[in-house]
Order: structure tokens, then C-alpha cells, then sequence
């Protein structure tokens, strides 16, 4: 499944990471929420809740890759590994902070709109 | 190594010298990990009789082989250490994140020795670990101190605390972690202020790897679709624990002025309902769990202004209810000065009311509490009594030790008050009405808890005057339970919202690559209980039936009100409830495990043990 957009609320995040570790078993099937391509934050202790980062698909990155690793497929930025030289222009470009690296991995990984988020996650926080 | 990090931690505070050693696969196929390695660590490697403040005593931080992983509730830690408030076996489960990212790190147990000659925190980012000054953060509140580590380091990190009650050794000091989630009982925080351990920090990133990826897809997709369904998961998302206190004081059990009730006339005012209506702000939960127990609360009240992760349930019973308290926002403020000042909340409310009632009886007077009248119903008898237990200053020097202590030394009378098992505070349970529960109390292993064998229910489901079969459920909770806190798993996802325990095995075995079934699963929490009482064996001198047995004030005073007016326990019941017990665990009729039975359990070196010590 591929979704069409991807939403939050922070209001309604709890924390529970379940998010990233479908995400991480999706892409890699691992279990290891430092693999899943989006970021929970908790604002603790005020204001007191947690702050969802996702793609949404702006572009940024593909705009700042000199090796044109990130390309569009069916309005989704997807990353070509073979191509990825792991300059991390892409990381700085991103205005979410949601292009990932991995101490194990030599190449950037990115959210893919493959929904297994919104599927697992709890109480509707994130959404399409 | 399948299901787990792969390694322990050694980390000795007197040299400075960390060792990082693999993961002994003997241990883990006989006791999975959580509270089981800590049954095992503590009575292999701490030596019998030492002082549970000082070098020798060790502290230990686990997770088990569902945590971490993808699977609900998959989050929960142990700490482990001889206790400070009971001098027997201790360990505390705290939920939260910290379970999960030592297991990234790699380490599924860390052991802490000695003791640091300065503050000191153990830093961990993955294979980088180190000693690191927390001269800084000495003196810090629990809370304040993790905020400070957090923004120092990175949001990223996760990190446990000890407040001043653990700097001062205070048997009832508690570890906080994840902004309000704690291990709170045993003083567990107190060994970590002995060593002179302010914090624990961990980052990390690495995979954990499953032995059969399939089995385990399968396995969990199943749990969660479960639970996703699962209208009894709203509620509890909804309301957390305090949704059960509606339904606590209707039977009676909902603890009050000290034991002496079990009803609460206003008790809607500190309902589940109430709560999330006034003041909760954010459902907040422990890792990869769908069921958010946590409710994140910002209070304003008579001029104070706070942030408070709860209060949850036990809090409301023990600081709030048993001390007549009925304040929602005094409870939370109340939890929140334990919080930061790193006192476990039920032993804090419990040993307040003891003081409300000592003060109400002449037992102790405004000379000892510094000019200040206690009163039940008083949120600031209970504010002042926090205080002064958490500077161990006036009376608060003595209550600081727990009501054992306490009204040892008090006299007067006051033994028969004083709500402990084993020099464990009674948490949020009253039980004159409840045998099933009373004998879950009793024969706890850290003392007096609830979460061994949370058996009330079966009390009304079986018939609460019935004594007959309350042994046999008790021994079933107390396997079942635990073995969650083995695994490294909440057993809310099971108990509340009916997730069935069929559905663990597959996932278990699909994790670790083990083959057992439940029955198997059960042997081992069997072996784990039944070990932890031989550490107490192995403590005490005169251990054995005695230490089993409840406080008077359930078989002298009768409950004051509410729909168990009247009842008290008999000491027939009680002696029948242990012969009970002790037959079905195959202990001897003072309470200690058979020889046979430890055999049949593989603890042969234990029996050698306790042989060799004459205590077999």
C-alpha cells in the first residue's frame, strides 16, 4: 500500500515508538526504531507532549542532491541507493529533519509513503 | 544471541573499570531476563549478610527478551539490589524507554559494584561507555536533573535519576526515568545514591535480531490487531490506572485513613473521570505500547503551577485516599514533590498516614513534626510530612526508614498500625475483606506489593469470605505476573484489556528461538519465586512463616465504613491461607521450599547453598 499524503496531530501522540518500528520492519526488517524514516519528540516536562516529524514529500531533498539519488516516482521521493554518495546535502536541505542515517548504513534513508505508520499507529496521530 | 542484546556491563564504581562481557546463555535459557536474572545475579554474586548501603551490595539494571521489541508493552525494565527498606531481595520494574535502549546498546544487564568515590553517571552510546562527573548534578531533583542530561546530550538519550532521597540514602528513595515513570519500591534508589550514582544514560541504535522474523510477524500483527480492536483499550487510554478507583471503592478496597476503610465517601472527586476532565493534558506511554496508560498532567493550583506524569492509581490510593485526601491537584502536587525529590509514592503516603495516626493518637506531637498539627483530609499535613521525610529532618529523620522502623522505635502501640509486609509498605490495596489479596500481600517477595498477584478480583469473582482455592489462584498470579516482568513485557496489555497469554509463547519462542510452552514458561517464573525466597531464606535468621503474616490492624480493628463495615480477618483464616500455600508450593509448614521442590526446579546449587549455611 501506498498512501497519497501523510498527516499529524501531535495531540494525539503518545510516544510509543510503534510508528518507527513498523516502519523499520517495513524497510528493513529489523526490529529497530533508529531505522524507522520519521522522528517522535517528546516536549518534556512543558509544554508536555510529544512532536511528530514526517515527509511530506516537498522535494527539498531531491533539489539539494548533487548525484540525483532522490528521484520522484508517482509524486513519492525515493532514494536510489547505487546512486547515494552519502554527502548529506540531502540532511541539511530537509526542513523537517526526516532524511535518516544509521551508524550500520552508507546511504541516507527517507519515508516512502508506504503507510505502515498510519496502519500501526495507535490512536490516529499520524494520518492520511 | 536471538531476543536479546547480546551482553552484560560490569561496571565497577570503586575502580572506574567497565567490562563488557557476553550474555551467559545458560542464564538466559533458565531465566529469561528482567526480575528473573536479577534473582539469579543477586544471589549468585551478592554475598549473604552484607549492608544493603554499602560496597558490596550491587545494583542492577535489566531488560528482558520483549523488550525492545516489536511488541505491546514491549518496554519494561527491572532494577535489582538488596533492599534497603526490607534487607532481603529487592527489585523494582519501571516502564518507559530505558529497557529498550540498553538493548539497542547491546546490553541486556548492567551490573553496577562498588562505589564511586565522587558523583559520578555512567554514560552509554552504543560501545562508547563511560564514567562521567555528575558533581554538577548533585543535589538536582529527579526531574530537573534528567531535563539538565537531556539538554545537555540530546534528546535522543534516555535517562534514569535519582533525586536528593537517593543522594541521602533514604530507604524509601526511588530511580525516576522518562519524565515521571519510576522504580519505586524497595529503595532501589537509595543502593543507586549509595554507589554514588546520580544517573544512567543510554543511546542506542543497533538492530536486535529475531530467530524466526516470519513466526514473530505473524505473532505480533496478531497481539496488535487485538488490541486495536479492543473497546476495553479506550477505556484505559481514556482514564489509565485512576479508571479502576471507581470500581475499587465500590467494593470497599480503596484504602483509607490508613487502612482503617476501604471507602471513600467523595471519591469521585479523585475518579479516573475527574482526572483526565481537570487536569491531564497528554496520554503519554512507556515503549511500543497501544495502550496508554500514562496521563501527562499540568496543574494549577493555590498559587503552584506544575508539570506531573499522573498521578496514577496507587498514587491516588496511598497519598491521596489513605490520607484522606480528595483533592485531585493536591494529590498531583504531592506526587510531583515525591517526584522530584525521588520518594517512592506509596511508601511516602503510606508511612504519612501512619504518621496522621501516630499524631492523632499522642504518639508523636507538634514537637516532632516542628509546631505543624497532622489531620487526615489535610493536603498539607501530607505536603509538610513529604518534606520533612525527604530532608530527613524532625520526625521526617525516622519516618524517612518506613513504618517497620518507625513504630519499632515509636512503641506505643504504634506496631499495630504500622502497614508492612516484611518492612514493605502496603500499597493500594485494603484487604480485611479479601483473603486472596491478603495472601498475595503476604507473601509477596520484595514484602508488601500488589503487582505479584493483583488477586482482589478473584476475591469477588470466587466469593471474598471464601478461603478455599485463594492459595491455589494466588500461586497461578504470582507466576503469571512476574513472568511479564521476565519477559520484559506490561502485563496491561493482558489483564486489563484481555489480550489472551496463548498468543505470548509463539511470540516468545519466535524472538528467542527457544521452544517452550506457557506451562514451560510458568517453570521458570515457578523457579524464579521460589529462588527469591530462598535469598530471604539465606538473609534472615529466623525467616519463615512469621514474616508471612499480615499486620494486626486487619485482624484487630474492623473497617470503619463503606460496604465492608465490620470485617476484619480471623487468625484462622490466615493460618489456613498459608497452610494453603505453603502445601501447593511444596514448601515446608514454616514457609520454606523443600529440598525436593528445588530439585524439581534445578536448584540444586541452591539447596547446596543453603545446606551449607544450615538453613536447609
Amino acid at each position: 500500500m501506498t498512501i497519497k499524503t501523510l498527516q499529524t496531530n501531535d495531540a494525539l501522540c503518545t510516544g510509543c515508538h510503534i510508528c518507527q518500528l513498523a516502519c523499520a520492519m517495513c524497510h528493513f526488517r529489523e526490529t529497530n526504531p533508529k531505522k524507522g524514516a520519521l522522528r517522535i519528540a517528546g516536549k518534556f516536562p512543558s509544554p508536555g507532549h510529544f512532536h511528530i516529524d514526517v515527509c511530506n514529500q516537498c522535494g527539498d531533498c531531491a533539489a539539494a542532491c548533487p548525484t540525483e539519488a532522490i528521484y520522484k516516482d508517482n509524486g513519492v521521493y525515493k532514494v536510489d541507493e547505487e546512486k547515494c554518495d552519502y554527502c548529506l546535502l540531502c540532511v541539511d536541505a530537509c526542513p523537517y529533519g526526516v532524511i535518516f542515517t544509521h551508524p550500520s548504513m552508507n546511504v541516507i534513508f527517507k519515508c516512502d509513503y508506504c503507510g505502515l505508520c498510519v496502519h500501526y499507529c495507535p490512536t490516529g496521530a499520524i494520518f492520511e | 544471541m536471538n531476543g536479546y542484546g547480546g551482553s552484560v556491563l560490569r561496571v565497577n564504581l570503586s575502580t572506574g573499570k567497565i567490562k563488557k562481557e557476553p550474555l551467559d546463555t545458560q542464564m538466559a535459557k533458565n531465566y529469561f531476563g528482567g526480575r528473573g536474572f536479577a534473582s539469579y545475579v543477586l544471589y549468585k554474586e551478592v554475598p549473604a549478610g552484607i549492608d544493603p548501603l554499602g560496597d558490596e551490595n550491587k545494583l542492577l539494571l535489566i531488560s528482558g527478551p520483549l523488550t525492545g521489541m516489536f511488541v505491546p508493552g514491549g518496554g519494561k525494565a527491572t532494577f535489582a539490589s538488596k533492599s534497603p527498606a526490607t534487607g532481603s531481595y529487592g527489585d523494582s520494574n519501571v516502564g518507559g524507554m530505558i529497557g529498550a535502549e540498553m538493548k539497542y546498546a547491546g546490553y541486556d544487564l548492567i551490573i553496577f559494584e562498588g562505589k564511586a568515590p565522587k558523583p559520578t553517571y555512567l554514560f552509554i552510546d552504543d560501545d562508547k561507555v563511560e564514567l562521567r562527573s555528575a558533581e554538577p548534578h548533585w543535589g538536582k531533583g529527579a526531574i530537573t536533573c534528567e531535563k539538565d542530561l537531556k539538554d545537555e546530550l540530546g534528546e535522543d538519550f534516555q535517562i534514569a535519576t535519582i533525586g536528593p532521597a537517593g543522594e541521602r540514602l533514604i530507604p524509601i528513595a526511588c530511580i525516576h526515568h522518562d519524565w515521571g515513570r519510576q522504580a519505586g519500591r524497595t529503595g532501589v534508589g537509595a543502593v543507586m545514591g549509595s554507589k554514588n550514582l546520580k544517573a544512567i544514560v543510554v543511546h542506542g541504535t543497533k538492530s536486535v535480531p529475531v530467530a524466526d522474523l516470519k513466526s514473530y510477524r505473524r505473532a505480533y500483527n496478531k497481539m496488535f490487531k487485538f488490541l486495536r480492536e479492543s473497546p476495553a483499550r479506550k477505556v484505559w487510554v481514556d482514564y489509565g490506572t485512576p479508571g479502576v478507583v471507581e470500581w475499587v471503592n465500590e467494593i470497599g478496597g480503596f484504602p483509607t485513613r490508613n487502612f482503617s476503610s476501604g471507602f471513600l465517601k467523595s471519591w469521585e472527586k479523585v475518579s479516573g473521570p475527574t482526572m483526565r476532565k481537570e487536569i491531564v493534558i497528554t496520554d503519554k506511554c512507556c515503549f511500543a505500547c497501544p495502550t496508554a496508560c500514562g496521563k501527562y498532567s499540568h496543574v494549577k493550583t493555590k498559587g503552584r503551577e506544575f508539570y506531573v506524569e499522573g498521578p496514577e492509581y496507587e498514587t491516588i490510593a496511598m497519598i491521596g485516599s489513605d490520607n484522606g485526601l480528595d483533592d485531585i491537584r493536591d494529590i498531583a502536587y504531592a506526587n510531583y514533590l515525591c517526584d522530584e525529590m525521588g520518594l517512592d509514592t506509596i511508601s511516602a503516603g503510606n508511612i504519612a498516614a501512619f504518621a496522621i495516626e501516630c499524631f492523632n493518637k499522642g504518639i508523636i506531637t507538634e514537637k516532632d513534626t516542628g509546631g505543624v498539627s497532622l489531620k487526615f483530609g489535610d493536603s498539607e499535613s501530607v505536603f509538610h510530612l513529604i518534606e520533612l521525610m525527604g530532608k530527613q529532618e524532625k520526625i521526617g529523620e525516622l519516618l524517612s526508614h518506613g513504618v517497620k522502623y518507625a513504630s519499632e522505635k515509636l512503641g506505643q502501640g504504634s506496631e499495630k498500625f504500622a502497614c508492612h509486609v516484611k518492612g514493605l509498605e502496603i500499597s493500594g490495596y485494603e484487604f480485611h475483606r479479601a483473603p486472596a489479596m491478603a495472601l498475595a500481600y503476604m507473601t509477596a517477595d520484595i514484602g508488601a506489593h500488589h503487582n505479584r498477584a493483583w488477586a482482589i478480583t478473584y476475591d469477588i469473582e470466587a466469593g471474598r469470605d471464601k478461603i478455599e482455592g485463594k492459595a491455589e489462584r494466588v500461586i497461578l498470579l504470582q507466576h503469571i505476573r512476574p513472568l511479564f516482568d521476565i519477559m520484559g513485557a506490561c502485563r496491561l496489555q493482558w489483564v486489563e484489556v484481555g489480550l489472551s497469554l496463548e498468543t505470548y509463547p509463539p511470540l516468545f519462542n519466535a524472538i528467542t528461538g527457544f521452544d517452550l510452552s506457557w506451562e514451560d514458561m510458568l517453570k521458570t517464573a515457578e523457579r524464579v519465586w521460589n529462588l527469591t525466597r530462598c535469598f530471604w531464606v539465606r538473609e534472615v535468621p529466623d525467616f519463615g512463616r512469621s514474616w508471612d503474616k499480615p499486620p494486626a490492624r486487619f485482624l484487630e480493628d474492623p473497617v470503619t465504613d463503606g460496604p465492608t463495615k465490620g470485617a476484619k480477618m480471623s487468625p484462622e483464616d490466615v493460618e489456613q491461607l498459608l497452610d494453603d500455600y505453603y502445601r501447593l508450593r511444596g514448601w515446608n509448614s514454616n514457609g520454606i521450599p523443600t529440598e525436593d521442590k528445588l530439585k524439581e526446579l534445578g536448584l540444586e546449587w541452591v539447596v547446596a547453598d543453603l545446606k551449607k549455611r544450615g538453613r536447609l
